[in-house]
């Protein structure tokens, strides 16, 4: 049997990537790839836990998470093609208008 | 109550006012016909009230012959001390005066000016600017009327120099031509130094009177004390005359009008002869309460009278232009007339305008037709020979010569023996020497006059014609609108000077008479009795100058005609200096247009004074004080008013600091803070739990 904290682990590194992910890629897509690599690698130390423990709860939780990051993947791809009907870019660091 | 032709006076100016008014706004619109029917209409309506106000004048008993129409209150009034001490309400009206001497002179403007009227229809008929022509004449009868019924100096002043712009602008009226522009320009700057004159002497006439008003200046007159000689009024009539030597083309002042013939001859016979040149005359007939009293002025009024008449004639011998000689024999009449003021005879000087009015005009007029007749020549070496072509205008002339020349009983020979009479006759204080110069150089005029007119007739209508072949054939003579102002001219050229036959010859002299209110003196002249038989010797005299110097012309120009070629031969000097004119334009020019001192130096010291001091100094200096000025506003605005407002910006700036570093826009750059926030929390946790374990 595997032990739990290799679970955590391999969560800890997909979350770092993610994180990474967000704050240095410019196009705003892989930015939104990077946040789904956090959000699963959440979901993996859900159910690393509810393995751990013998629970259901973290499996339903992580279904929750899926359902909503495909909500929020829909919603922010629509943000992200009216704005590039607009400004005809889709990196985040040419987004900035809203500042002092 | 006065009659209705008096309260109407004012209808006399207005009518041609209205005339000059429609053709200077609508003029161009209207057909040469409707022009000539309201221009001469305006006129006419203005003569028939002259007329009616002539009779209603003489419908009163001769004491009352006065009667003051006021229009309207120019100034009102403010009180005023004069030099004198004595309080006084100054106070301008625009009013006018109706005596027998102002309807005298309205008879005489509306009547020629009415004829001068018609005769233009035919003389302009092929002309441009028709309506411009007539709205000037119009504008030029208002103005005349005006200076002439005016109630006071001031209003007389403003028709005087009416009269001077119309002038100009009909000099002038072919203004393409260069000529007649500056024969213009030089009218109006000549009359100028004269209208100076004339303003001073308003101006010492209030501060001296108090008032303006011819009726308040004689009542002044009768109830003051002013000495005979007093220099207030002699200044005042100095002043004055010097204003009428100007408008009246006398010495030193004359230069002008010989030059003005540039102008139409219609205008040369309304303006140049019959009535502007007058208004010098008439001014100083009107002021003769004031010229009584200055025995000085009184003296150079008779004396530069008496030599302008001479001069003027001497340069009429010579001159070979047919409206040059009409305008130097304007200039010596306008001679004998002031002669006739300055020895108080007053009258005697206004009978003269009436006279030369009717027979200077007809000679003028007579000069057009024979100018229209040769396509425009005025030398009268091409003329010669046109008695047969031109039977009414040569007929018609030589009547007006006649009148000039002072043949009896034309109406020459009465205003001009009045005057010589009065010249010989009145005593004025001149002292007898110098009132027997001034008869004999009239006299001798006289004789000078009747020689140029009839060296002209002569040249001109008799003889060998010297026509050129291309214009002789159609020579022809005038239209009827031309040929009847001639003859009516001619009428009155005989009997106009029927209305003062002298006691001498049986006659009432009515003209004296009825001007005699006018006239009537505040001082004793001392009018030296003399026998009728001796009046009557002098007439005959210069009834017999007349006669040789007519056959005299007779024998120089048409018997004997290389005479006057000996005579230049014999006197080239001579000659010359006439034929130039005593080189008096060529004086003034080098004097006071191109002359060191008065002219150009004069002009060029001007010119340095306006440029360094007025302009230099008056406007640079006060653009440099302005731009110093807002300079300093520039300086206040950019560091006080601005650096308030811009160092308030740079405070809100400094202090925004932190904020502006924080919030970038940018949602990675909010992504690593909350990360680092987020890491720093844990290593802090994490710190607690190893710490604390």
């Amino acid at each position: 049997m595997v032990p739990t904290w290799h679970y955590l682990a391999l969560a800890a590194a997909l979350f770092t990537v993610g994180v990474i992910g967000v704050l240095t890629r410019r196009n705003i897509i892989i930015i939104f790839m990077s946040l789904e690599l956090i959000l699963n690698a959440v979901n993996i130390n859900l159910i690393a836990f509810a393995r751990h423990w013998g629970s259901v709860d973290g499996h339903i939780f992580a279904i929750f998470i899926i359902t909503v990051a495909a909500a929020e993947a829909a919603v922010g791809l629509g943000i992200l093609i009216a704005f590039f009907r607009n400004r005809d870019t889709v990196n985040a660091d040419e987004i900035d208008l809203l500042k002092w | 109550m006065p009659a209705s032709f008096l309260d109407a006076v004012w209808l006399v100016p207005a009518l041609p006012l209205l005339g000059a008014f429609l053709m200077l706004l609508i003029g161009s619109r209207l057909s040469n016909k409707i022009i000539s029917w309201l221009c001469c209409g305006t006129i006419f309506g203005s003569f028939l009230i002259a007329l009616g106000i002539f009779r209603d004048l003489l419908g009163l008993p001769a004491t009352d012959r006065i009667y003051e129409k006021i229009i309207f209150t120019w100034f009102p009034a403010i009180p005023y001390i004069t030099d004198g001490g004595n309080a006084a309400n100054f106070q301008i009206e625009w009013g006018y005066l109706v005596d027998p001497l102002s309807s005298v002179m309205i008879l005489v403007v509306t009547g020629v000016g009415f004829l001068i009227h018609v005769y233009s229809i035919g003389y302009m008929a092929h002309e441009g600017g028709y309506y411009r022509y007539f709205g000037y004449l119009n504008l030029f009868m208002f103005m005349m009327l005006t200076l002439v019924l005016s109630n006071n100096l001031l209003t007389m002043f403003v028709g005087w120099e009416g009269v001077g712009l119309c002038s100009y602008l009909l000099i002038g009226f072919w203004f393409l031509k260069k000529s007649a522009s500056d024969a213009g320009k030089k009218a109006f700057i000549v009359n100028r130094v004269g209208d100076a004159g004339f303003l001073l002497g308003i101006f010492l006439t209030i501060t001296t009177f108090g008032t303006l008003s011819f009726t308040g200046i004689n009542a002044a007159l009768a109830s003051d004390t002013f000495a005979m000689g007093a220099p207030a009024i002699t200044a005042i009539t100095m002043f004055l005359f010097i204003g009428a030597t100007g408008k009246s083309a006398q010495i030193p002042l004359y230069v002008w009008l010989p030059d003005a013939m540039e102008g139409p001859t219609p205008v040369s016979a309304l303006i140049h002869a019959a009535t502007m040149v007058t208004a010098g005359v008439y001014m100083v007939a009107r002021m003769n309460g004031l010229y009584q009293l200055a025995p000085t002025t009184m003296a150079v009024v008779a004396a530069v009278g008496a030599l302008t008449a001479l001069f003027a004639a001497s340069m009429a011998l010579v001159q070979n232009d047919i409206k040059k000689i009409l305008a130097y024999s304007t200039i010596s009449q306008l001679g004998y007339m002031f002669l006739a003021c300055g020895m108080g005879a007053f009258a005697a000087g206004i009978f003269h305008v009436s006279t030369h009015a009717y027979f200077k005009a007809l000679l003028f007029l007579g000069s057009g037709a024979v100018i229209h007749a040769l396509s425009g020549e005025q030398d009268i070496r091409k003329m010669g020979g046109l008695w047969s072509k031109l039977p009414v205008t040569g007929k018609t002339f030589v009547i007006g010569a006649l009148a000039i020349a002072g043949i009896f009983p034309l109406a020459g020979f009465f205003s001009k023996d009045e005057v010589l009479w009065r010249t010989f006759a009145n005593d004025v204080g001149h002292g007898d020497l110098f009132t027997k110069i001034l008869w004999g150089v009239a006299m001798f005029t006289a004789l000078l006059t009747a020689f140029y007119m009839f060296r002209l007739v002569f040249v001109t209508f008799f003889g060998v014609s010297r026509v050129p072949r291309e214009t002789a054939h159609h020579v022809h003579e005038a239209p009827r609108s031309m040929t009847v102002p001639l003859m009516i001219l001619a009428v009155l050229s005989v009997v106009g000077g029927w209305v003062g036959i002298p006691a001498a010859l049986g006659g009432g002299n009515r003209f004296e008479h009825f001007l005699a209110p006018v006239f009537a003196s505040h001082v004793e002249l001392g009018a030296a009795e003399h026998a009728h038989s001796l009046e009557i010797g002098l007439m005959v005299f210069s009834v017999g100058v007349a006669v040789f110097a007519i056959w005299l012309a007779y024998y120089f120009y048409i018997r004997h005609t290389e005479i006057p070629e000996q005579i230049v031969y014999r006197l080239p000097g001579v000659h010359r200096l006439l034929y130039n004119k005593y080189y008096v334009d060529e004086i003034y020019d080098a004097v006071f247009v191109e002359g060191p001192v008065l002219g150009k130096g004069l002009a060029t010291a001007l010119g340095r004074f306006d440029l360094k001091v007025i302009d230099e100094t008056g406007v640079d200096g006060t653009a440099w004080l302005t731009r110093s000025i807002s300079r300093l506003s520039i300086w206040w605005d950019t560091w006080i008013v601005d650096g308030a407002v811009n160092s308030l910006g740079w405070l809100v700036w400094a202090l925004n600091w932190p904020a502006r570093v924080l919030q970038t826009g940018m949602v990675q750059r909010y992504a690593l803070w909350m990360a680092t926030g987020i890491v720093l929390f844990l290593l802090y946790y994490v710190q607690r739990y190893i710490l604390g374990s």
